[in-house]
């Protein structure tokens, strides 16, 4: 956090105890047989390398492209996600949020850091941090002003706070000047913010 | 517990400040502690649950002063302590000292790994009928147990509609505790904005929350 700069020597030094900590207690979990340091680099690898944004992008993009899957997708996005293969395999109870012109949807843990991980992978840090859990559902067109995202005066702002075992991914809206665009061209142009409501889809030709 | 992890609609921390380009972790010991929380959780050393609780128990000073992965640390390493899995001596001397405690599912194995991939199952078979109903009003109780609870401070007393019914699922302030799964009906209750936060709220925002039937009343 930004008012903690003036912080940075004792920060850097609280690194490096807690590197030193984590270590050891990696150590002492692989002494007691309680985890396999090869399983641990999969786990590590998996969000690295394969578990990301892209997923949710591959699935806004075909429900921009298919009434159909999109019509799924909104009463049962688990079920409809799990008939796309090449998408990363989801769990039970993902909720898509469908923007409209007339509704923004946001996404929020305000106790913790509730997230889609399957469909945008590990949250960045601003989701996790007090900022936005503390003021999303409170202030949430001031916490829109600090993404740069302007809503029209009367649109209603719907804030869902991810209190359960539910997860959520929104489903933004179609840029503009996309018609007969395919899913793969679609997919660059949902990013992690607009699945959040957080942001908007990129508009094609617009600098990013 | 009423504690500061419960930040819905508190003010003073300033600015939400997006990094761009973000790494997925910003170390190397980041990633380790994340990979030990899933792994541990696949062999069933916690629930979700209660390592969630062991987050919020950090004292306040130093959950405010954390990065995420520093407390999802500091819970894991106290949580494995005080259920038996390892000693503060072998803490501090960083090396196994005494002999393992069985874990309930075994050691999470490279080849499983895929399988903790997706996210556990949490739905349950109803105990009994739903209290209630799709545009039901209910009233968020006021409750303040000292223990694990998801029923945010914001909503409570406040009256809500009930949007979506999730099915019965396991109740995270039970399983927190290790009392048992009790599963309770979940559901999608909204609430007005200016209904929470009144002249100060924004009348065009609306805020739900997913409660659980025991922390609702009829209004």
């Amino acid at each position: 956090m930004s008012e903690h700069h003036h912080d940075h020597d004792h920060d850097h030094s609280e690194l490096s105890e807690t590197e030193l900590r984590v270590r050891a207690l990696e150590t002492i979990l692989t002494e007691k047989g309680y985890v396999e340091p090869a399983a641990l680099d999969a786990i590590i690898q998996a969000y690295e390398t394969r578990i990301g944004p892209h997923n949710g992008a591959r699935v806004v993009a075909k429900a921009w492209t298919d009434p159909a899957f999109k019509q799924a997708l909104l009463e049962d996005g688990s079920k409809a996600i799990g008939t796309l293969g090449h998408v990363s395999r989801v769990g039970d109870h993902l909720v898509v949020l469908e923007n409209t012109p007339v509704r923004h949807n946001m996404v929020v843990c305000t106790l913790c850091s509730c997230y889609p991980w399957e469909m945008l992978g590990l949250p960045p840090v601003w989701y996790k941090a007090a900022p936005y859990r503390s003021r999303a559902v409170k202030d949430p067109r001031g916490v829109l002003a600090d993404f740069d995202v302007t809503l029209p005066k009367d649109m209603e702002i719907r804030v869902w706070d991810s209190t359960a075992e539910t997860r959520f991914l929104v489903l933004p809206m179609r840029p503009e000047g996309t018609e007969g665009w395919s899913e793969e061209q679609l997919a660059e142009l949902v990013t992690r913010d607009s699945m959040i409501g957080t942001g908007f889809a990129k508009t094609p030709g617009a600098p990013s | 517990m009423n504690g500061v992890h419960d930040m819905g609609g508190m003010d003073g921390f300033g600015k939400v400040e997006a990094e761009p380009n973000e790494p997925v972790f910003h170390a190397e010991w980041e990633s380790r502690v994340l990979a030990m929380v899933r792994a541990m959780g696949a062999a069933g050393a916690f629930n979700i649950d209660t390592s969630r609780f062991y987050r919020e128990t950090i004292p306040p000073h130093v959950y405010l002063s954390s990065s995420y992965y520093k407390k999802w640390f500091l819970g894991l390493e106290e949580m494995l302590i005080e259920k038996g899995y390892l000693t503060r001596d072998e803490v501090a001397a960083g090396h196994a000292m005494q002999p393992a405690k069985a874990l309930k599912h075994g050691k999470l194995a490279l080849a499983d790994v895929e399988r903790t991939m997706v996210r556990g199952k949490f739905a349950r078979p109803a105990p009994a009928l739903a209290k209630f109903n799709i545009g039901d009003r209910v009233r968020a109780k006021n409750i303040h147990p000292a223990t694990h609870t998801r029923l945010p401070r914001y909503v409570r007393g406040h009256v809500g509609v009930i949007e979506l019914n999730h099915g019965c699922h396991v109740f995270p302030d039970s399983a927190a505790m290790e009392l048992g799964e009790n599963p309770q009906w979940l559901y999608t209750v909204v609430f007005e904005g200016s209904d929470l936060w009144g002249a100060d709220g924004d009348p065009t925002s609306k805020v739900s929350i997913d409660a659980f039937e025991p922390y609702l009343d009829p209004a």
